[in-house]
């Protein structure tokens, strides 16, 4: 068996009478032991407020909160543990690039780019920015394997583009986006980078630092970690220029009846009680992520996105979407004939929970030319049998439909 | 894979596949366009009324077996009705979804039984309910 498997005590269950096999992690991932005992060890034991008080509760669970910012900065690599900013998750992380940052910078004229792939969060933020500035989105070619080539991206990046705001890594196809060239070109423009990490730095090491990017947006469910807590990664020099998003209680310096002064970085972004929770949840994550190593959760999340790319391969009546190597966490695909919901439906009577739907990317959807599809996505509890089983139930959810068609 | 069975009863394969009504109105008074946002489900719907009575109704698609299938029998099951007897069927399938025992018998074809397996599948109501509710949202205009 998977050696990580047994940390996650859900996986050990059965679903319709069958043991249970999850296949969309990309949605949410599951949670190790680990996480969920801290974060009721919290609850449990020393409950309290943040950054108020003096009592000894409160000074422990800010020394938890703050010290879960450290793992954040140290597991992406950044400079300073004051670019580290808690967030609700990469939704409210890329919105407040887009209202505090993209609102102020950017003009009539200037360009925002962007690649067709991209989920809805890191979209509809860019497009109420175009629609209040007048500034314009311009999306990337894509190839017919879906990717994006650097070569075809380059004459699109001029002096009017202020921003870059693209995936790192698709949640629908899995395609690795070239985020550090990108950065570069932008920087040689003037312009800046956001990138939406939500599937990337759950399976990879990612580092700010040697990409050189501007903005990194990330949600701790996808990594092990708590539902609600997310990290906005920004250069120092450019969340110092940016005004807060919301005011309140946490976030201030000095107030008086007219006017208010805003503490230093991270905490002027941090309005209101945090995600305290949340964000020890998430360090307990990133320990556990860590003590593994991320190149081997990598490797692992490689291994059986080819190795799925391979099985589904070999069946009849399958489209699979995307390239076919050079992949990793997801593969989308539709049976011939029948929709995904329905093989969503047939799958869940025997145990296998995968996603079906637009997946948040509905331009895609019809850049692929289909309204919905199916996908299964991998994490580090998930091994090939799971993946046999998956294969499996896809022959199953042919022969009962060819069944029910034929009568 | 007796609860399968349920869901995918041979009627549902026969309106998937044969849908009734599929199409569009050259005139239509109502036209209604309703998608279901959680998963790219969407119906067109358009009907004649007159006099205060459903004289036809025809629908385009995209969806699974349940939405489609749903559809196709909503529009048979309307034809020639009031708006206030299509909006009691309306609230009698949506009842029917909540698992509700009711009176199959009450709506103009006896396929509509077919579907009471999907309130097995909380998962697969709101595939089978957009059909109806754009039927409740266009007499409503
Ligand atoms: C690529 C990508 N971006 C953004 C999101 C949004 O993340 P969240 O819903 O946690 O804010 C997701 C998750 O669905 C995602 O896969």
């Amino acid at each position: 068996m998977n050696p990580w498997k047994k940390d996650f005590p859900i996986l050990f269950q059965q679903v319709n009478e069958h043991p249970l096999v999850y296949l969309d992690s990309a949605a949410t991932s599951q949670k190790p032991n680990r996480v969920i005992e801290q974060v009721a060890a919290y609850y449990q034991g020393y409950n309290s407020n943040v950054h108020r008080g003096v009592h000894t509760l409160g000074t422990k669970a800010t020394d938890a909160y703050e010290g879960a910012r450290d793992k954040v900065q140290r597991f992406i690599h950044a400079k300073k543990r004051e670019e580290i900013i808690f967030t609700r998750g990469t939704t409210t992380s890329l919105n407040i690039v887009a209202r505090s940052y993209a609102l102020v910078n950017c003009k009539a004229g200037d360009e925002i780019l962007l690649s067709p792939t991209e989920h809805h969060a890191n979209l509809i933020p860019w497009q109420q920015v175009a629609k209040q500035t007048g500034a314009k989105l311009i999306y990337m070619p894509l190839e017919s394997d879906s990717t994006i080539l650097l070569e075809k991206v380059r004459p699109l990046i001029t002096n009017k583009t202020k921003i870059v705001a693209i995936q790192h890594v698709s949640n629908v196809l899995g395609t690795i986006n070239p985020v550090a060239e990108l950065a570069k070109l932008v920087h040689e423009v003037g312009g800046i980078i956001t990138v939406d990490g939500a599937q990337s730095v759950p399976h990879m090491k990612v580092d700010v630092q040697e990409l050189d990017i501007d903005f990194l947006a990330f949600s701790g469910h996808k990594m092990m970690g708590p539902t609600g807590i997310g990290v906005l990664y920004g250069k120092e020099h450019l969340l110092n220029a940016m005004e807060p998003v919301e005011f309140g209680g946490e976030m201030i310096d000095h107030v008086d009846l007219e006017n208010a002064t805003w503490k230093e970085l991270p905490w002027k972004f941090e309005g209101g009680t945090p995600i305290i929770a949340g964000a020890i949840g998430l360090g307990a994550a990133i320990d556990y992520l860590q003590e593994i190593g991320m190149d081997q959760v990598e490797a692992h999340d490689r291994k059986l996105t080819t190795y799925a790319l391979s099985k589904l391969q070999e069946m009849d009546g399958i489209r699979i979407f995307g390239p076919l190597e050079n992949r990793m966490g997801a593969v989308t695909f539709n049976l011939d004939n029948i929709h995904p919901h329905d093989v969503a439906t047939v799958l869940d009577s025997q145990g296998i929970a995968v996603r079906a739907g637009h997946h948040c990317c509905q331009p895609l959807m019809r850049l692929l030319g289909e309204t919905a599809t199916a996908r299964a996505s991998f994490y580090l509890y998930n091994d090939e049998e799971d993946i046999d089983q998956l294969v499996k139930g896809l022959q199953k959810t042919k022969e009962y439909f060819g069944h029910v068609f034929l009568g | 894979m007796s609860s399968l069975d349920d869901l995918y009863r041979r009627v549902i394969m026969d309106h998937y596949q044969r849908p009734r009504n599929k199409g569009e109105l050259d005139n239509g008074d109502i036209s209604i366009e309703l998608n279901n946002p959680t998963c790219g489900d969407r119906i067109s719907l358009q009907m004649n009324v007159e006099h205060g009575m459903i004289k036809d109704a025809k629908f385009l698609g995209e969806g699974c077996s349940i939405s489609l299938a749903s559809a196709s029998m909503m529009t048979e099951s309307v034809k020639g009705l009031t708006i206030d007897q299509s909006l009691h069927l309306v609230d009698l399938f949506s009842r029917m979804m909540q698992g509700e025992e009711i009176d199959t018998e009450e709506f103009p074809i006896e396929d509509i039984e077919a579907l009471t397996g999907v309130a097995k599948f909380p998962a697969r109501i709101k595939c089978a309910t957009l059909a109806w509710k754009a039927l409740e949202k266009g007499v409503k205009q």
